[in-house]
């Protein structure tokens, strides 16, 4: 079974196990499948000065808190039990693409000359990680959701706002891929 | 515990975002530059999955396990919302090759820089919160 399980999943297993997340929820808890809101919940915890869209009782979202804390755990379990940090088996073309870019690790699940701790130092690096992070907060709050509460959730309900907040993401993702992320990698 | 489900599906869905592969920056990138079904694949098959299991729900009127009625009203359409700040998630998204699960389950996976992201995603979110009632809807 564990033999098995350490396989690389293909996409036609693990995109249905992901859509069972909606249901799972909505059976088990009556709530939308949605992570970005867990950033929120955590400002609303921590910060000390809060502006009116974080005053709010985040204790009726721990559950949402909880759901990330299973994330993060769950991850590892993957690693350590099922071999989850084995290299993708991405394109010959892509291959070619980031060996242009200069990723010449292509091993684990994401380069460790860009994203090591000890890689933080370098100013691409930095800029990636800190940048693209801080994009992914503030772009998910303002567009209202992320890919599991607009693109899975969102158009599972056939939600118009969500169809176009899922344009946007890829309206921003493919400027970034296309465009301006081999510059940064270039620096 | 009431919070002890939402963990177990938590796990759940850490572990299939690693094995999905979903977690990792090489697959984005492929993804953006379309040179494989992967992502795709597992992105419009998670969304089937979901709109068979929603549409059961509603033609049926299944309840929770406790009975309640299940809630399926989608979140309202924001104009500018959607459309601006999709995009500048989506700048993050190719950025870090991750979207706020995978940036969680990465640092499960021990890629610990991803703890800088998370703090700065939620800087994000403070300055969002800042700008909101300046900011078009």
């Amino acid at each position: 079974m564990i033999e098995w399980l350490s396989q690389p999943w293909p996409w036609y297993v693990s995109g249905p196990l992901i859509g069972l997340m909606v249901p799972l929820l909505l059976f088990l808890g009556n709530k939308q499948f949605g992570i970005s809101s867990s950033l929120r919940h955590l400002c609303a915890i921590s910060l000390p000065h809060k502006p009116e869209y974080l005053r709010y009782n985040w204790r009726e979202y721990s559950w949402n808190l909880a759901l990330v804390l299973g994330v993060i755990v769950g991850a590892l379990l993957a690693v350590i039990l099922l071999k989850g940090n084995q290299t993708p088996d991405i394109s010959l073309k892509t291959k070619e693409m980031l060996l242009n870019w200069n990723i010449t690790d292509i091993k684990g699940l994401s380069p460790i000359s860009v994203f090591g701790l000890d890689q933080i130092v370098h100013l691409k690096n930095l800029i990636l990680i800190i940048g693209g992070g801080f994009l992914v907060g503030f772009g998910t709050r303002y567009a209202g959701g992320c890919t599991s509460g607009h693109a899975i959730m969102g158009l599972s309900l056939l939600n118009f706002g969500s169809l176009v907040a899922v344009i946007g993401f890829f309206i921003g993702g493919l400027l970034m891929s296309h465009i301006i992320l081999p510059m940064i990698l270039g620096l | 515990m009431k919070l002890t489900k939402f963990f177990i599906m938590g796990l759940f869905f850490g572990i299939v975002l690693t094995k999905a592969e979903v977690v990792s920056w090489f697959r984005i990138q492929e993804m953006f530059h379309f040179q494989s079904i992967h992502m795709f694949g597992i992105i419009g098959s998670a969304i089937a999955v979901g709109i068979l299991t929603t549409t059961i729900i509603r033609v049926f009127k299944l309840k929770t396990i406790k009975g309640e009625t299940i809630k399926l009203e989608g979140k309202p359409f924001n104009k500018v919302g959607n459309l601006v700040g999709g995009s500048i998630f989506g700048l993050g998204w190719a950025m870090t090759g991750a979207c706020p699960g995978p940036l969680y389950a990465l640092l499960g996976a021990g890629y610990y820089s991803f703890f800088f992201a998370i703090l700065s995603a939620m800087f994000g979110v403070w300055v969002y919160a800042l700008l909101k009632p300046k900011l078009p809807h």
